[in-house]
């Protein structure tokens, strides 16, 4: 577990904002303390990214593919900038993710914002990645009988 | 790697395609006929000491594939830049693609290109006091049927004898862009230039 320095801790909190959907990210805010006064910096605008992968994570590397991403930075108007990258071509909800990564910054806001929505929503995509896992799990093929018959 | 953030406080172009492009277009049109005043950069506000014709000029053309060269004067500007060009910053003048400057640097410090590869030479954007009132010079070249005119304030006194150095090496050499306010005029390598008062 790397260490909780403030910069994890937004890497954290951009990767929960980034796997939310807009609706969830809406409510979240509008139950602490609604939409901040913003101006957008940049976007929201959708473009294409290269994904790269490396062959079982040590080979060398090669283009996975291009993925549609959609990124947007604002600043409200206590000065705090906040930044989203998020998957897919919903504006709305990479606007609502740039502006709650901005409060999360904010020292008398942060903290609250962090216990009510980030903790929520980080339980619900665990929750959601276990279960995947499961039925993926049930679908498992152990191939005893080849091994045995091998060893015979 | 902790990097220190950028401090951007203003946005750049409303609209990034169409802006660009019309200003792209802005900067073709006045390469093309040296000396025209055409405008650019209407509505975006760009941090100090940027003209709204710099700004709008830089978000069209540099990005993070043409290394782009400061003056000390445009350090200020140096952030916003970056966040919104993606540009990378050269360290010397001799590197860049792209030079950015309110006082004329010197020009043979510039990449000029190669033979093989003319078009690889500096761009040099030189924000000027005023496009309108100032030292008047008249130019000749390509794109021109008789002459053109330009006007500037903020060139040295000695700029149509550096221009013609710069000429001389004719298919190397620098162009120059000049940005002041909302309205941009070029002097491609190409053209000579005479002082007229």
């Amino acid at each position: 577990m790397p260490a909780e320095t403030p910069h994890n801790a937004r890497r954290h909190w951009m990767a929960v904002l980034a796997r939310a959907a807009a609706d969830e990210l809406a409510a979240g805010l509008a139950a602490h303390g609604g939409v901040p006064v913003y101006q957008c910096l940049r976007g929201p605008e959708s473009g294409l990214v290269m994904v790269r992968g490396r062959a079982g994570g040590g080979g060398a590397p090669f283009n996975l593919g291009e993925m549609t991403v959609t990124r947007c930075t604002v600043r409200t108007a206590d000065g705090q900038i906040g930044h989203a990258y998020v998957r897919g071509r919903d504006a709305r909800q990479a606007e609502l993710a740039a502006a709650l990564d901005a409060l999360l910054q904010d020292p008398v806001r942060g903290a609250a914002l962090h216990a009510g929505v980030i903790v929520r929503l980080a339980a619900e995509q665990a929750a959601g990645r276990s279960e995947t896992a499961r039925k993926a799990a049930a679908t498992k093929v152990q191939f005893f009988a080849m091994r045995n018959m091998r060893a015979a | 790697m902790t990097e220190r953030p950028l401090d951007v406080t203003l946005p750049g172009f409303a609209d990034p395609v169409g802006q660009a492009q019309a200003c792209f277009r802005a900067v073709l049109d006045a390469m093309a006929r040296p000396g025209t005043l055409v405008r650019a950069g209407e509505g975006l506000v760009p941090p100090a000491p940027l003209d709204p014709a710099t700004g709008a000029v830089l978000l069209s053309l540099v990005d993070h594939d043409t290394p782009l060269w400061l003056d000390p004067g445009m350090q200020p500007a140096r952030d916003w830049i970056a966040f919104h060009c993606g540009a990378g910053f050269a360290n010397q003048p001799v590197c860049a693609s792209f030079v950015l400057a309110q006082k004329l640097p010197d020009l043979t410090r510039l990449s000029p290109g190669t033979h093989e590869q003319p078009e690889t030479a500096a761009t040099l954007i030189l924000q000027v006091d005023s496009l309108t009132d100032g030292a008047r010079y008249r130019l000749r070249g390509p794109g021109l049927r008789t002459f053109g005119m330009l006007s500037a304030r903020g060139l040295p006194d000695d700029f149509a004898a550096i221009w013609q150095r710069n000429r001389a090496g004719f298919p190397l050499g620098v162009d120059l862009v000049l940005c002041a306010g909302t309205t941009l005029a070029a002097l491609p390598r190409s053209v000579t230039v005479e002082r007229v008062t």
